[in-house]
């Protein structure tokens, strides 16, 4: 279910990094959460942002969920085919529903965030 | 007292007995509830229509010229009749659609009519009024330009417009750059200026047509203002949207935030309220919109319907993060607008714009002829314009009053020029009336 | 009777050219505006008589339900009765044509009914002074925070946070932002009330003001409400009150006498004036004599002798937050409802509303679950926990009630009660409706147990059934364009 290459957050984003380009993207329990999902917020390309700070919206019917930047860098590319596609999210979550590209400022902030075996522990305690 | 109370005494009593409590208000401590009653008297329905009809008839209404941001128009009986049907007034915001479909629709319709009107592409449900909607255009503009922090604004916007923005703003760290006339329209040079001296405009806004009544020169200003920035927004706010039956909206010209007051539309002066804050702009900014907005969908079976949307921009969802606080709206107001302009239609719409200019053309040549009076617009105007006077103003709106005549509102109760007055035709108005004010002036002192 | 069309056409789709439902008489030579801002072309509005318009508004105000119609328990909207003497004061001539900047010599009557609205609502609240600018509840909420905020830069103490219970209202927080105010949820404590213990510890200097909603949104009175006001102002901070369920106090308790500083009331709440769809409503600010200065400008002044006029001269006014002086004719309404009333008939407005609640309260509670337990008083809120076993949620419920001619309840809100149903019935429920309302919804619970497909595709008998939203707000379609829109 959720790809063990990919670390993981606390607020439910996913980020796979290849060099030093790190994509971005909410996982499948948050998209589950939000349930249809009508729209996705996204940064400019070359806003810079710090780990942690809200980065994105995404908004379903009922709701609207701010989306926290997983590392520190700059945004080099979103996923234009949001724009009219959001159901992508819901779709595949964690492949075509991405939400932008980060370049790492430090990757080692990586450390902190959790693998997917701890992040199902994660989501399992979360439920209860 | 208790005509609106569908209890009998026997029902209270039985209904406490039923549900075991003694003490209704037991969950408010005793030390906290009045020990007397209200100082408020009752009254009969005759007697309080009596004290109503007595601060009715205190009130003189006199042949207006007066505008300047509320408008006397005729409103035709079919406005009053179905907008009172309680089924519209005594509804609450549609959330529920299923039984809504009438608000529904209405606001879609309205949607419809103001972006043709306005030539633009997306309309909320309305605002409180012409002021707060321009404020909330520029919170708006704000939030499409992240990075910039000041809004430049011309002079010949409402002043009252100018003092509600100010408010709204002050607290939110947005700075105000004023840009001045020349000859009652902004003056391009000076906008040119301050945009050259300042690199952190997000927006400009524009009265169209302005507060003076003159017609700004959008084809002019737009430009300036996006060669500057192009991401800059143009904001216009106008008070008499009928001019845009004879005059080309603001759409035209690539304006991206279209505001003002529709109050014109089929809603009464009301001293002033309830009026029709107007809001519309592009499809590309529809998500940073404040306000409701109405869309169609289609329901479990197919079938066409509509319902609030876009709602995750809202209070009631986004919290502290909305686009805006507001929540109930001018609903009842939105619509009368689309009733009167259902039965103004295209050629109606456009017959009384070019009526409200003919009659006003006609009062300014009768002006221009007077010895003590002139119209100060050289730009064109609507069905408003700007009279300068080397009388004493107060003592001639005094003799006016006298005859029967409000002249127009006095600059200086916007705490501008003393010797000038803004004059309004609108079609309830006859070139009997404007002669009859110009024999006033003419036997000025 | 409803509509018995299927359908009813948008206008733009019935319009025929060269129609109009109006007769424009030209009384003066024709002159046309010409050169490079005449409008040129068609603009797009319908073309239809009189006769059309009539049918087609009338048809669709058939889709609607108004509260003349039937129960309309929406909790936190007060829906109460509207009187109709309302309607006729509101379209007086007099007030109607009065204009907002006429000489005061000629609106000495709008004026006056200001002047004695404020009053009175300074009577029902226990407040110094009212202005009637706000335009709406959340606006009154803007012009109360701003005046907090110029009391403490004016103090030279400018703050930077509002505390706000998690039970508020999304206006509280988002006007609170809007005041330019950072926004601290505090939790609610185990009987759904602001705990002030928490509050203890999150209060500070920095701290501006508490909104408080009184009774909460679960109906509950905030007991300690003078505690409450004695920590915020022991460390200078304010206390705001969200006026909106003031229903429930009339008479009964004035928020001036419980510490709060500034309040708004919701005049198309609690004081009769119709919702009109969506507004026009009115949000007064009531305030003590603390806050006077900051108050927005116009202030209506006088008295029968010396005349009424306008004091537009207050230097440390926040300025002005409408474009004239608030809804009127709104403000009108509810005077004329005061008026009828008087203090004592306000009183048992109260009673009425509060008695009408516990009743569905005691009545429903073996049926629905109450997830809170304590008192209430206007409101009740339940929930869809003993329901969720059958697959039926509150929306569910929510949509079967309309098949029964009642209007739902609000749902989902407060947002913390799970599923919540949230019912106020008002005082303007008769016993008979408000058993009618009791028996309906325990046939609803009977219906979810042996047949809850009946409650999913529920409502069967509306002009539309249940609409997708999902696609509304995907691709959103806010305007007609044309024949080929759909």
């Amino acid at each position: 279910m959720y790809p063990k290459d990919y670390r993981y957050t606390e607020d439910h984003e996913w980020i796979k990094v290849e060099g030093n380009i790190g994509t971005v993207g909410i996982t499948d329990y948050a998209q589950k959460q939000l349930g249809d999902i009508v729209y996705v917020e996204l940064p400019e390309v070359d806003d810079e942002f710090e780990k942690g700070e809200e980065v994105a919206t995404v908004e379903s019917v009922k709701a609207a969920s701010p989306v926290m930047i997983p590392v520190s860098g700059k945004v080099v590319e979103i996923n234009e085919d949001l724009e009219d596609s959001p159901e992508l999210v819901n779709q595949d979550p964690h492949g075509k529903g991405w939400f932008f590209k980060v370049e790492l400022s430090d990757p080692s902030e990586l450390d902190d965030l959790m693998t997917a075996e701890q992040y199902e522990e994660y989501i399992k305690s979360e439920g209860e | 007292m208790s005509r609106f109370l569908p209890l009998s005494d026997e029902e209270r009593e039985q209904m406490l007995k039923e549900i075991g409590r003694e003490d209704l208000f037991s969950p408010i401590p005793k030390d906290l509830r009045l020990k007397e009653d209200l100082k408020i008297r009752s009254h009969s329905e005759k007697e309080v229509l009596y004290f109503f009809n007595n601060l009715a008839s205190m009130n003189k209404n006199l042949t207006s010229f007066a505008g300047a941001g509320v408008y006397h128009h005729f409103i035709p009986s079919a406005v009053d009749y179905l907008s009172t049907r309680e089924e519209f007034l005594t509804a609450y915001t549609p959330y529920q659609p299923e039984i809504s479909q009438g608000t529904l629709q209405t606001i879609f319709e309205y949607q419809t009519m103001m972006c043709n009107i306005l030539g633009m592409e997306v309309s909320n449900a309305s605002m409180y009024d012409g002021a707060t909607s321009l404020a909330e255009s520029i919170l708006m503009a704000k939030r499409i330009v992240k990075k910039k922090n000041t809004v430049a604004i011309s002079k010949g916007v409402h002043p009252h417009y100018l003092k509600v923005v100010k408010t709204y703003l002050k607290n939110l760290g947005i700075n105000i750059v004023e840009v001045g006339l020349k000859d009652y329209v902004t003056d391009i040079d000076q906008l040119k200026k301050r945009l050259s001296e300042n690199s952190d405009i997000f927006a400009f806004a524009v009265g169209y047509p302005n507060f003076y009544g003159s017609v700004e020169d959008l084809k002019e200003i737009v430009p300036v203002v996006k060669e500057y920035d192009k991401k800059a927004i143009v904001i216009t706010s106008t008070t008499e949207p009928l001019s845009f039956g004879i005059i080309a909206p603001p759409g035209d010209f690539g304006v991206e935030i279209a505001c003002g007051e529709a109050q014109s539309f089929g809603n009464y002066p009301g001293f002033g309220g309830p009026l029709l804050g107007f809001l519309a702009t592009t499809e590309k900014f529809v998500r940073q919109m404040p306000g409701r907005v109405a869309g169609q969908t289609v329901d479990l079976d197919g079938k066409t319907g509509y319902v609030l949307t876009l709602s995750a921009r809202e209070q009631h969802i986004k919290r502290e993060r909305a686009t805006s606080n507001i929540c109930s709206n001018q609903g009842w107001c939105m619509l009368r607008a689309t009733i009167y302009l259902s039965l103004l239609g295209e050629n109606g719409y456009k017959k009384l714009a070019k009526l409200n200019y003919s009659l006003s053309e006609y009062a300014k040549e009768k002006i221009g002829k007077t010895k003590h009076f002139k119209v100060v617009n050289t730009k064109p105007t609507f069905n408003e314009f700007t009279v300068q006077t080397d009388v004493d103003f107060l003592s001639f709106r005094a003799m006016c009053e006298e005859n029967g005549v409000f002249p127009g509102v006095h600059l200086a109760k916007f705490g501008l020029d003393k010797d000038k007055f803004i004059l309004t035709c609108t079609e309830v108005i006859t070139p009997e009336d404007i002669d009859k004010l110009v024999n006033l002036m003419e036997s000025a002192k | 009777m409803k509509t018995l069309r299927e359908k009813e056409k948008l206008i733009f789709e019935i319009s025929k050219k060269g129609k109009s439902g109006i007769d424009i008489k030209f009384t003066v030579e024709e002159k046309d505006f010409e050169g490079d801002y005449s409008r040129k072309g068609e603009i797009g509005l319908p073309q239809v008589s009189e006769v059309e318009v009539v049918r087609h508004f009338t048809r669709l105000s058939k889709m609607n339900y108004g509260v003349d119609d039937g129960f309309y328990p929406l909790g936190s909207c007060t829906m109460k009765h509207n009187p109709k003497m309302n309607e006729k004061i509101a379209s007086m001539e007099g007030f109607l044509h009065s204009h907002p900047m006429f000489s005061y010599n000629l609106v000495q009557g709008s004026l006056k009914a200001m002047k004695v609205l404020q009053d009175y609502l300074c009577e029902i609240t226990g407040m110094d002074f009212c202005s009637l600018q706000p335009a709406a509840g959340a606006h009154g909420e803007l012009t109360g925070m701003m005046m907090i905020r110029k009391y403490h830069e004016k103090k030279g103490d400018p703050r930077k946070y509002v505390l706000i219970p998690d039970s508020a209202h999304g206006t509280n927080p988002a006007t609170s932002t809007f005041a330019g105010y950072s926004v601290i949820e505090i939790k609610s404590d185990k009987n759904g009330c602001v705990d002030v213990e928490a509050l203890k510890e999150m209060i500070n200097e920095e701290v501006a003001a508490l909104m408080i909603t009184n009774p909460n949104t679960l109906g509950v009175f905030e007991k300690n409400i003078k505690e409450i006001a004695g920590i915020l102002h022991s460390k200078g901070a304010l206390l705001y009150m969200d006026g909106a369920n003031m229903n429930a106090l009339m008479g009964v308790v004035k928020p001036g006498e419980m510490g709060v500083d500034v309040m708004h009331l919701n005049i198309h709440k609690t004081f009769s004036t119709p919702h009109g769809g969506g507004g026009p409503g009115s949000g007064p600010v009531c305030f003590k004599s603390h806050l006077a200065p900051y108050q927005p400008v116009p202030v209506v002044e006088g008295d029968d002798e010396k005349g009424y006029t306008m004091n537009w001269n207050l230097p440390d006014s926040i300025g002005k937050v409408h474009g004239f002086y608030g809804n009127f004719l709104v403000t009108l309404k509810a005077l004329a409802y005061i008026m009828a009333l008087g203090g004592n008939g306000l009183k048992q407005t109260t009673f009425d509303a509060v008695l009408n609640a516990n009743y569905i309260r005691e009545k429903l509670k073996d049926t629905y679950n109450l997830p809170f337990e304590s008192e209430t008083l206007h409101e009740v809120v339940f929930n869809d926990k003993n329901q969720e076993e059958y697959g039926v949620t509150t929306l569910d419920i929510a949509k079967r009630l309309i098949d029964y001619g009642i209007h739902p309840p609000t749902i989902y809100f407060p947002l913390i009660v799970r599923g919540a149903i949230m019912i106020e019935p008002t005082e303007s429920e008769s016993r008979e409706e408000i058993d009618y309302f009791i028996e309906i919804m325990k046939k609803i619970d009977k219906e979810a147990k042996e047949n809850p497909e009946i409650l999913k595709q529920a409502p069967h008998y509306t002009p539309v059934r249940r609409l997708d939203e999902t696609l509304a707000a995907r691709k959103p379609v806010l305007r007609w364009k044309g024949e080929n829109n759909d």
